[in-house]
């Protein structure tokens, strides 16, 4: 099958791919560019786990075609922390035991940094029903909720 | 000199600098940065991609199977059936496994693999597969493990007889095992009873639902070694039952462990990997398999459905007097529930005299069970607990006044023989009566519910050791997974022996070949079990740390000890030494007399039983039947609780997944025996929109046989989840439910029957 050749930047840095058709951009970022921050729960759109941002919008890389990326601007958790410095979130994770098996996490985190950008002062009901795509098995959500609330305190100053 | 088994040197009035805080796990930055590999994260150079092939029947005669298209496909490298799987005997547990793995002369369940295929894309896998003909000869199939036990009924296995019964069986059956439980005498006990409550309660299969699906890359080599890279809660069992069932030396597999994306139990066995390394060996390049979700719910997985009559009696003070059940699991195509537990556990917090159980293992057209969180027994304590609320209220007692009166205690004896040591359950809820939320009045409308659970608490094979470097930092490595942030407790635990910071410690996951064998990491056995080889490996360290030492200062072993990261004269008669820290030893010694080191491989014992209590608050719907949990606390004794955050998120982790269970999770069959709902949209776990703040009181009693007083504390969370919520709807509606999920169809049956409903 003939690939399609598309040009994305990820994370700031462009990349010339060749994708066949029936590659969505998760497979595109895990397959092709070895970008395996941005994992795969269910490759339907039910579990979050894909989250990525494209063009500023958050979206399940898994719905999204690899050729669908051609010109846009992806940003994935691998791209979150500014050089050897974690975002709040990324430390209020890890402070407050947000993650225990860790895989729901880079979704997670950036649904939540899409939620803080655009609503910094989040209720608790906000952020649960803003990360209710987000699967996660492993901690009943308590943990997580409580790192995005300080991380979000955090960034405000306070 | 003792063994830390005949002696763990467990002190209570120890002062702890590290047991007990909440240091950042260690595995926790690479987690947050997308730096950590899971299963599905390892590429290999030439790597191929594998799919595997699934029958889309229920119950099928495999008579034929067609792979000429598939092979001839320009891509695809290599193409797997039954003939490349040796034949070993059914009824095995070899043969059993293998035929789950690869179906041989049947197909026994919707999604049972047939069929595999390695080529240079997913892609170019995925239209290889479509290129397979499989001619099939269909069967009737049975879904329900009480049908499936019925004459007449479907048999799956020519070769199956009952265990456990008596007298010769000419015909086969569905029914592996029949096991009897009992201690006392029930009749007596029921004679004594002032009251007899009695029910029947049902379940259906739920899935662990880890987030990551099984991912794995095996390499086979031309000399016959096998590579297998892949998320396993048991890197030797991985290693040993795959060499069994491919009839390979065990020694010429390497199986090395990714991170882990959530197993619950679910991990503990095998399913694409060894068809991986059947691929690789056939293609001479390394393949990869990583599971879809639809192959998740369809083929690995999920837990035992049971249906369950029990009866208890009490007398008109509260004293239970007997128990009785009739319980039936079914475990899938194949054998495996680990049935026993359910019977062993589910009146076990309550020190009785008179039990008589009945339990029957059933195989039916479903996918092979696998273990979950306490299997076989969160399904079981909600129909117990159900009878242990009513015959409080017909006592007239406060609930936890009622289990308070027939708590387990230290020297009670249980079903299965053992005899309680030091337990906290009395403690556990004496401090759940002590939580706001039990005090607190409940709102108007709302339905209070409490339940306890116990679970045995694992122990078991298990290697560890310990290196300290020249610089005097710390290696540990263990032959364990990590599940849920075991690394970081060990790391504590080894911190806390050493008197170093534990930032100076790091925690490694062996592969087979570093490590002998472990037992699987499950049954809530690892921080207990490993936590006590590192111990003991860091006494061997902290012995030649001594010994060098003293060497140096000339002196005689015995005149130095051990204290605060540093050797020390034991007394002023041993002469004037200036302390000699870890690292100066090491910096010292090392190069002259080798690292300093520990290591220890033993089978532990004395893992300390568990037990919890759950209080949940909910509301009802009484137009929709929806149950919307209010107000969550879990109290639970972990006898120590080295990373406390890690605990509570434990305790949180499972309730949530018990809620999900109690109202939602369930397997969907049509008539034709296929899976309904295999995917996250139909099958739905609790998003964070469903569920409240989980609460949690960690309740410390030692268990003594541990240096550090620790417990398990990963499968307790599961085991009252369902009972309580159970027992929280009958309190807010009148109605106990008896039959799970309690879903809003089920709940709004009960309340338009009772004419409760307000539609
Ligand atoms: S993998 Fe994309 S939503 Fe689950
Ligand atoms: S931490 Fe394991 S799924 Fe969220």
């Amino acid at each position: 099958m003939a690939k399609t050749h598309i040009t994305t930047t990820v994370n700031g840095d462009e990349y010339e791919v060749l994708c066949e058709v029936d590659q969505t951009l998760l497979d595109v970022l895990r397959d092709e560019l070895h970008l395996t921050g941005t994992k795969e729960g269910c490759s339907s759109g039910d579990c979050g786990a894909c989250s990525v941002m494209v063009d500023g919008r958050l979206m399940c890389s898994c719905l999204v075609l690899g050729v669908e990326a051609d010109g846009k601007s992806i940003d994935t958790i691998e791209g979150m922390a500014d050089g050897d410095v974690l975002h709040p979130l990324q430390r209020n994770f890890l402070e407050l035991n947000g993650l225990q098996c860790g895989i729901c996490t880079p979704g997670i985190l950036i649904a939540a940094k899409n939620l803080l950008e655009r609503n910094p002062n989040p209720t608790e009901t906000e952020i649960r029903f803003w990360l209710a795509g987000n699967l996660c098995r492993c901690t009943g959500y308590d943990k997580i909720i409580r790192s995005v609330m300080a991380a979000a305190e955090e960034m405000r100053g306070n | 000199m003792a063994t830390i088994l005949e002696d763990s040197k467990f002190n209570p009035d120890q002062k702890l600098k590290v047991v007990g805080t909440n240091p950042v796990k260690h595995d926790g930055p690479d987690k947050v940065t997308g730096r950590a590999k899971f299963g599905a994260d390892m590429y290999l150079p030439g790597m191929l991609f594998g799919k595997i092939l699934r029958s889309p029947h229920a119950h099928a005669i495999l008579k034929s199977i067609d792979t000429s298209a598939a092979e001839a496909l320009p891509g695809v490298n290599a193409v797997a059936t039954r003939d490349d799987f040796p034949e070993l005997q059914a009824g095995t547990p070899g043969g059993d496994l293998s035929r789950n793995i690869m179906a041989r002369e049947k197909v026994l369940y919707d999604g049972h693999p047939v069929a595999a295929v390695a080529a240079t894309s997913e892609s170019i896998a995925r239209r290889a597969l479509k290129l397979i003909k499989v001619e099939y000869e269909i069967l009737p199939h049975v879904i329900d493990p009480v049908e499936a036990m019925q004459p007449g009924a479907p048999i799956l296995h020519s070769h199956l007889r009952t265990k456990g019964v008596e007298g010769a069986q000419d015909t086969p059956t569905n029914v592996v095992e029949r096991l009897v439980c009992e201690m006392g005498d029930v009749e007596k006990g029921f004679a004594a009873a002032d009251f007899i409550v009695e029910g029947e309660y049902d379940s259906k299969p739920m899935h662990q639902s880890y987030i990551e699906p099984q991912g794995c890359v095996a390499s086979a080599s031309q000399d016959g070694q096998i590579e297998l890279y892949c998320c396993t809660q048991g890197i030797h069992v991985f290693r040993d039952r795959i060499g069994e069932i491919l009839k390979i030396d065990s020694a010429k597999i390497r199986v090395s462990q990714s991170e882990m994306g959530g197993g619950f139990g679910g991990k503990t066995s095998p399913y694409a990997e060894p068809v991986a390394a059947v691929l690789s060996r056939k293609s001479a390049r390394p393949v990869k398999i990583v599971l879809t979700r639809n192959e998740v719910f369809r083929c690995t997985g999920p837990v035992s459905a049971t249906k369950s009559k029990i009866k208890m009696g009490c007398t008109k003070d509260g004293k239970i007097t007997a128990a009785q059940a009739d319980l039936v699991f079914q475990t899938g195509a194949f054998t495996g529930s680990m049935f026993f537990n359910g019977p062993w556990a589910m009146f076990t917090r309550y020190a009785l005299d008179n039990i008589h159980t009945v339990a029957c293992e059933v195989v039916s057209n479903r996918p092979k069970v696998n273990a979950f969180r306490a299997p076989c027994v969160p399904q079981i304590v909600f129909g117990v607990e159900a009878l242990v609320s009513e015959m409080a209220n017909k006592v007239g007692m406060d609930q936890i006044d009622f289990r308070l009166k027939n708590a387990a205690k230290e020297g009670d004896t249980t079903v299965f023989g053992q005899t309680f040591e030091r337990i906290g359950f009395v403690e556990t809820l004496e401090a759940a009566k002590q939580t706001d939320h039990y005090k607190s009045k409940l709102p108007e409308g709302w339905g209070r519910g409490v339940s306890t659970g116990f679970w045995f608490n694992r122990d078991g094979d298990t290697t560890g050791s310990l290196t300290i470097t020249p610089g005097g930092s710390v290696t540990i490595m263990v032959g364990t997974s990590d599940v849920a942030g075991s690394r970081i407790s060990l790391s504590m635990m080894a911190a806390e022996e050493l008197g170093v910071p534990v930032e100076k410690v790091r925690a490694i996951l062996s592969d087979t070949a570093m490590m002998g064998n472990n037992r699987v990491t499950a049954g809530s056995r690892t921080t207990y079990s490993a936590g006590m080889v590192i111990v003991d490996s860091a006494r061997q360290a902290i012995a030649e740390m001594c010994r060098r030492a003293a060497e140096i200062w000339g002196v005689p072993v015995e005149g130095v000890e051990f204290v605060d990261g540093a050797v020390h004269p034991s007394s002023s008669n041993v002469g004037e030494f200036e302390p000699m820290s870890i690292a100066e030893i090491a910096a010292k010694t090392s190069v002259s007399h080798g690292a300093i080191s520990g290591h220890t491989e033993m089978n532990v014992t004395g893992a300390g039983p568990g037990f919890g209590v759950h209080l949940v608050d909910c509301e009802v719907d009484r137009g929709t039947g929806r149950v919307d949990i209010k107000r969550y606390t879990v109290i639970e004794d972990a006898g120590k609780a080295i990373h406390p955050l890690q605990v509570e998120g434990q305790y949180q982790g499972g309730a949530i997944q018990g809620v999900g269970w109690a109202l939602n999770e369930e397997y969907i069959y049509g008539e034709d025996g296929r899976l309904q709902n295999p995917g996250f949209l139909d099958y739905r776990i609790p998003v964070a929109s469903d569920v409240p703040m989980v609460d949690t009181v960690i309740v410390e009693v030692p268990n003594p046989r541990h240096p550090y007083g620790l417990r398990g504390v990963g499968e307790v969370p599961v085991t009252p989840t369902l009972g309580a919520v159970g027992n929280a709807i009958g309190d807010a509606i009148g109605i106990r439910p008896t039959s799970l999920p309690m879903s809003p169809p089920k709940i709004l049956k009960l309340l338009k029957d009772a004419g409760l409903n307000t539609n």
